[in-house]
């Protein structure tokens, strides 16, 4: 799809992690009773996949789930189908009281890849990125300097940030302003 | 003369020479010195001019109490004034200048104040500058104002060369302050298994105990402080932080830490400052104790010193502040820098001892070392004008007859120590006066409070006042146990080790010297040297009935100055409460505010600077915007295009230009800032209808309708399109700045009030680009690009269709905030760039105009359509618009509807919205008033309406103007008169609002 | 700086990560209301030092409203609960009273 243009065109910076603008994220928001079984069962059935705990991430393959709030979840799939398969889920839900939206252009993802990740979002975040108490399956949503944001642990040297799309441009200079080189804390790594 | 000894000196590195200027003057000192152990080492003993009189000062701390050593630092866009030079530390290149003086240190003019001191006595400006009232602007004013300020400014065009950044962290413990008692706190709190940061605000750990000797465990200070810090950094639950300074203590435990890197090593890349954002669970503050100095006349000359600035002088970094030395004390602490000169190799000719007795231990090894000691002595007053010459001495109990003159260069004075207690007074910690000590010390029962109701700051060791080192030791073991166990963590050893060093004879408070001292030595006492605060001042102000500590302070300036008082609060107030007769606490403390010492507005601004000073939102079509000559406007934090001026066109030009192209052929909106937000559930009608004073659960599935919302008081608060997507599910367009007002609006009265409504909501702005096709040859274009029936029929006004256009999948709503055939495409975000270009490629044979803004608004005021934030202002409800149309009468309720019956909202008087037009066809000023006959109480004219909007139409080719008038609908085609800035005004005649096409035959096409 | 957990997913939050709501638990006053009832539900807001409740929205985080029970003197946070209802719950009442014996707040005491 040649149409297709992210926000940044898949900016890319190199210096205390390696930071990438993520080429399109299937992104599916769902609204409704998580406990609900119909919801469940249904976001099972599509994505092959649990609904998380609370502020967890599930995985499976090129599906995911985040824990957005207590009738919130972010569901993530392949760009290129997130409309059919958010349109498959609406059917799915329709009984059971569910707002289902397709969001993939809403957003912007960027990988954060480097043992020092916690680091550079620790210098915008207010959240305690500390070894043991933010570790992969969590999902933050708090704000990165002055926007809102959120973000998971891949594993110890990937994780992943999102942001609206329109701030990317905002959120792409925080981050790599943040991961400069030459301003390692070295608070979580000596 | 001050000079470089050649022992001691356990900071510097004489190997590593560096060189910088001082005044323009090249000198040398080494790694590791400050800036002011640098210049004493080059007999640079006067630093700087008072602020008030201009008089000659030195150095008289070593540390970030110093009031007197201020200069200003570095050249160009890292100029900074008002740095002390005792914290700063030395590098090569460093250039720094004094302050408060013209033309020259040495020369001043300003001096001229010294000699007229008694005319500018505590409340001076208060008394003098007061009558004739008249000269106040001209001639007082403009005074002051030269005068006034501390230091000079960084000049205008300069701009900050470094970079700043935030760090955010947690922890168990966080203890303030790298002396033995902070480390021995961490030590206990981190062998208990409780995760520990320690800050220390300079380079060194240990604090004082290095200098001031005995042993720990058996151990030279040194050694056990670097056998400490090893055990620390193998510990992987602590962590040390050195050049970083607890700045203040706030509530549930949060702190700032300001953390220095590069300000040794200027050139060195990588951020500046860090602001640390802690949040801890337990604060220690081993913050130490400060040294008093003691009021005698001549306190301020250049030569004097606290006594433990001179020991720290001499003993980090080799340096002899003087030859001869005269000690002055009223404890047995200043003993140690007697001996330390001594066994230096300098004089000390006398030790005068304030206590009829004298002191200790310390005392009979002085007079071992030969040392002259005189007890019941007082300092009468020091002599010297840029330079110490001499000590007149007398007896403390007597009135300042002077009994021999000792000769000397320097003086060493103690008055006693206060603990440092501003971090645990931050956030409310309480304090008591200990008579014993004559400190205010923390008291434990009174300790600031968190979010659970327990205690969170400890104060340890001589911070907590004890001055001995062994009591220091086991008072902050029992801190950091304390901290440990308020955190669960009470494994390991938590026994303190043992320090060693001689027990100290009491002091005696001496808080004027001599006691019965004259009032000719009393303003030749200084309290604040910053301020250049006296004893006789704060003795006047409670005179003239300034009892109040806050007032005493705020009248005479005490305190006020950038060292927030820390070396003359405590004398001030000993002083203000012995002139009220009053006891010291019952006068009490003026406020700690933090920072401790002050912060750089870098670190506070962080990252935020430059191009991420705040977030720009950008649409999916901004970079073409960009190319394309877009003259920018900021919204909220978008940018939107304001115009397109083309290559020699101004920017009205290009509006009127654009606005023409789009009524007669063809423009083009980006529109993506609307707010999106979907609604759907079996209440999502019934939710609709509280939200908008229209009725939304009758509109049709694939249907559209204006909206009015309010908020719960009646005013008007946004605007926008509904469209019905299906039975269950409504698509709210808003304003650009209420997507995410008005989507938190919905949330909160779901999540609050209605929570057993089934609605959901999602804010899907973001996931949409959205393009306005206006102009009679809109349809055209569509039909062009092909994919979906756009005509007449298929898609009537107010309908919206989903379909493709040129392949892409888009949603249509045929709406029109212009009067002109509009389409308002939605797309997927990332496919709005593609659309929007085969919009323009495809539309050239129309000459299709991309217009911005400005252009949208002149459309828009020419139909007479309102604007959220024109017309509105947060007093305006929808009747004074003319908008009760779309207020339904059916409805029982709605957000606002019970406020817009109150008295004052149904007031016939409401001023209301109408069309105004100049009678010479002249563009009415913005915000204009229309005014009335008559003045009101105040001599200023009556109004009757005001400006709301106002443009230069160039469909109609004259001003057209919306503005709220009194019984304004009832009045069309009388003439008013309006002003036009300054005494001028300008007539208009009321008219209809609607200025263009009011049959609507243009958009119903 | 405030920190304060939200009860909807457990984030202990600061308070830039929260945006504040003002008194809790009003009752809504519709158009068949007198003028004072309308007055008071509009304008008349409690203001006390101690014992207070209010409304914070966790709006950079869940996005969640959700109420608090606060000390406004010391700052001391007594509890947060759910947004979806119209009074405190009784547990907290309860440790309100045992720690602020006598507190009253509107008609809650």
């Amino acid at each position: 799809m040649s149409d297709v243009q992210l926000a940044l065109d898949g900016a890319a910076f190199d210096g205390l992690v390696q930071i990438e603008e993520l080429a399109g994220q299937g992104m599916i928001t769902l609204r409704g009773d998580l406990a609900d079984d119909t919801i469940r069962a249904s976001v099972n059935g599509l994505f092959g996949i649990d609904i998380p705990a609370q502020r967890g991430t599930a995985f499976a393959g090129d599906t995911g789930a985040l824990w957005m709030s207590p009738d919130e979840m972010l569901l993530l799939c392949p760009y290129e189908g997130a409309r059919a398969m958010a349109d498959e889920l609406a059917e799915k839900v329709k009984d059971a009281h569910a707002l289902v939206v397709n969001v993939s252009d809403a957003r912007t993802v960027f990988r954060l890849k480097g043992s020092m990740l916690r680091e550079v979002i620790a210098k915008l975040a207010p959240a305690d990125m500390s070894p043991g108490v933010f570790e992969p399956g969590e999902l933050r949503r708090t704000r990165l300097a002055q926007v809102a944001a959120a973000f998971w642990m891949d594993d110890a040297r990937n994780a992943r940030v999102v942001c609206f799309r329109s701030v990317a441009g905002y959120v792409f200079g925080l981050l790599s302003t943040s991961a400069d080189d030459a301003s390692a804390v070295n608070h979580f790594t000596r | 003369m001050s000079t470089r000894v050649q022992t001691q000196g356990r900071l510097i590195n004489r190997d590593r020479p560096v060189s910088f200027k001082f005044n323009g003057t090249l000198l040398n000192g080494y790694l590791g010195d400050t800036l002011a152990s640098a210049l004493l080492a080059n007999d640079q003993m006067l630093m700087g001019r008072s602020f008030k009189y201009h008089r000659p000062r030195g150095v008289v701390a070593s540390g970030s109490e110093e009031p007197n050593a201020l200069v200003g630092l570095g050249e160009g866009d890292r100029f900074e004034p008002n740095q002390r030079a005792t914290t700063t530390e030395l590098f090569h290149g460093l250039t720094a200048t004094s302050q408060n003086h013209w033309p020259s240190l040495n020369y001043d003019v300003g001096i001229v104040n010294n000699t007229l001191s008694r005319f500018l006595s505590a409340g001076f400006y208060y008394k003098m500058f007061i009558h004739p009232r008249p000269f106040w602007k001209h001639i007082y004013e403009p005074f002051i104002r030269h005068s006034a300020g501390l230091g000079k400014a960084p000049d205008s065009e300069s701009r900050d060369a470094d970079r700043y950044e935030h760090f955010y962290a947690f922890t168990d413990v966080l203890v303030i302050g790298g002396g033995v008692a902070g480390l021995q706190s961490a030590l206990t709190a981190a062998r208990a298994g409780a995760k520990v940061l320690l800050l220390e605000q300079t380079a060194h750990l240990g604090g004082r105990a290095p200098v001031d000797g005995g042993t720990i465990d058996g151990m030279d200070p040194d050694a056990w402080v670097a056998k400490a810090c090893e055990e620390l950094d193998a510990l992987p639950n602590a962590q040390i932080r050195t050049r970083t300074m607890g700045a203040g203590v706030y509530d549930h435990g949060y702190v700032l830490g300001y953390e220095r890197l590069t300000d040794h090593a200027p050139e060195a890349s990588g951020p500046r400052h860090r602001l640390w954002r802690i949040r801890a669970a337990q604060i220690i503050t081993a913050t130490g104790a400060i040294e008093r100095p003691l009021s005698f006349a001549g306190n301020d000359i250049p030569g004097v010193m606290l006594a433990s600035a001179m020991r720290d002088y001499l003993v980090n970094f080799g340096v002899s502040p003087g030859d001869r030395t005269v000690v002055v004390t009223n404890n047995d602490d200043a003993y140690r820098t007697a001996i330390a000169l001594v066994q230096a190799g300098l004089k000390v000719p006398a030790i005068l001892d304030a206590r009829p007795n004298g002191g200790g231990a310390l005392m009979d090894d002085a007079k071992a070392l030969g040392i002259r000691v005189e007890t019941g002595a007082a300092a009468v007053k020091v002599k010297g004008a840029k330079r110490v010459h001499s000590v007149c001495r007398g007896v403390q109990a007597g009135d300042g007859e002077v009994l021999e003159e000792i000769f000397c260069d320097a003086v060493a004075m103690s008055g006693g120590w206060s603990p440092v207690v501003h971090l645990w007074s931050h956030c409310g910690g309480k304090l008591f006066w200990d008579e014993g000590q004559a400190a205010f010390r923390p008291d434990h029962a009174r300790a600031p409070t968190s979010h659970d109701g327990a205690p969170f700051v400890i104060t340890a060791g001589s911070a907590d006042g004890e001055m001995h080192l062994n009591a220091v030791l086991q008072n902050a073991a029992n801190a950091g146990k304390t901290a440990a166990s308020a955190v669960g963590a009470a494994k390991g050893d938590a026994a303190a080790p043992s320090g060693d060093a001689p027990d100290e004879a009491p002091l005696v408070p001496v808080w004027m010297m001599p006691q019965g001292a004259p009032r000719k030595l009393r303003t030749k006492s200084w309290l604040d040297y910053q301020n250049d605060v006296k004893v006789s001042d704060v003795q006047l102000a409670a005179q003239e009935g300034f009892e109040s500590v806050e007032h005493a302070k705020r009248y005479t300036t005490l305190g006020m100055a950038t060292d927030q008082g820390k070396l003359s609060n405590i004398n001030g107030l000993a002083t203000l409460s012995h002139a009220l007769n009053e006891d010291i606490p019952q006068v009490g403390t003026t406020t700690f505010r933090p920072p401790y010492t002050p912060i750089s507005f870098g670190a506070i601004a962080g990252e935020a600077r430059g191009e991420i000073f705040q977030p720009i939102r950008k649409t999916p079509m901004h970079d073409w915007h960009d190319s394309n000559g877009a003259h920018w406007e900021p919204v909220g934090h978008w940018r939107r295009p304001y115009a397109y001026p083309q290559p020699g066109e101004t920017v009205e030009d290009a509006v009127q230009r654009e606005v023409l192209a789009t009524r007669n052929s063809l423009g083009l909106l980006d529109a993506s800032t609307l707010g999106k937000i979907i609604v759907k559930g079996p209440d999502a009608g019934r939710f609709l209808d509280m939200l908008y004073t229209n009725m939304m659960s009758t509109l049709k599935p694939g249907r559209c309708r204006y909206g009015l919302m309010c908020t719960e008081n009646g005013f008007l608060s946004d605007d926008g399109v509904v469209a019905r997507i299906d039975e269950d599910t409504f698509l709210c367009h808003t304003t650009t700045g209420g997507a995410e007002s008005v989507h938190a609006h919905m949330e909160e009265w779901l999540q609050t009030e209605w929570w057993d409504w089934k609605v959901w909501t999602v804010n899907a702005t973001e996931q949409y680009a959205q393009i306005a096709v206006v102009g009679p040859n809109a349809r055209k274009l569509l039909e062009k690009l092909g994919g979906m029936d756009v005509s007449q029929d298929a898609l009537t006004f107010m309908g919206w269709a989903d379909g493709a256009l040129a392949g892409l999948s888009v949603r249509v709503h045929r709406i029109s905030f212009s009067g002109e055939l509009s389409f308002e495409i939605a797309v997927a975000a990332n496919l709005g760039r593609a659309l929007w270009d085969k919009l323009v490629e495809a539309g050239q044979q129309w000459n299709i105009t991309p217009y911005g803004t400005e252009a949208l608004h002149i459309l828009r005021a020419e139909k007479g359509f309102i604007m959220i934030g024109d017309e509105t202002d947060g007093t305006v409800i929808p009747q004074d618009l003319g908008l009760d149309w779309a207020i339904s009468k059916k409805k029982t309720d709605y957000i606002g509807k019970r406020a817009q019956q109150r008295s004052h909202m149904v007031d016939p008087k409401r001023w209301k919205l109408v069309g105004l037009e100049t009678l010479d066809g002249s563009t009415l000023k913005d915000g204009a008033h229309a005014i009335a006959d008559a003045s009101n109480e105040n001599g200023q004219r009556n109004t009757q309406g005001r400006v709301t909007s106002t443009y230069r139409s160039p469909t109609l080719n004259k001003g057209i103007a919306m503005g709220l008038v009194l019984n304004g609908p009832d009045r069309m085609g009388e003439v008013i008169e309006l002003t036009a800035g300054g005494d001028d005004t300008v007539k208009a005649k009321i008219v209809n609002p609607v200025f263009f096409d009011p049959e609507g035959a243009k958009q119903n096409v | 700086m405030l920190c304060l957990e939200c009860p909807y997913c457990g984030v202990a939050a600061e308070e830039t990560d929260l945006h504040p709501g003002g008194e809790a638990h009003l009752k809504r006053f519709g158009p068949e209301s007198s003028d004072d009832d309308f007055t008071g539900y509009l304008f008349h807001r409690e203001n006390p030092k101690g014992v207070h409740f209010e409304r914070w929205r966790h709006v950079n985080g869940c996005g969640k409203w959700f109420h608090a029970a606060r000390c406004t003197n010391t700052l001391e946070v007594f509890g947060t609960y759910s947004a979806q209802t119209t009074e405190p719950p009784k547990d907290l009442l309860d440790t309100i009273r045992a720690k602020r014996p006598g507190f009253t707040w509107r008609d809650i005491a």
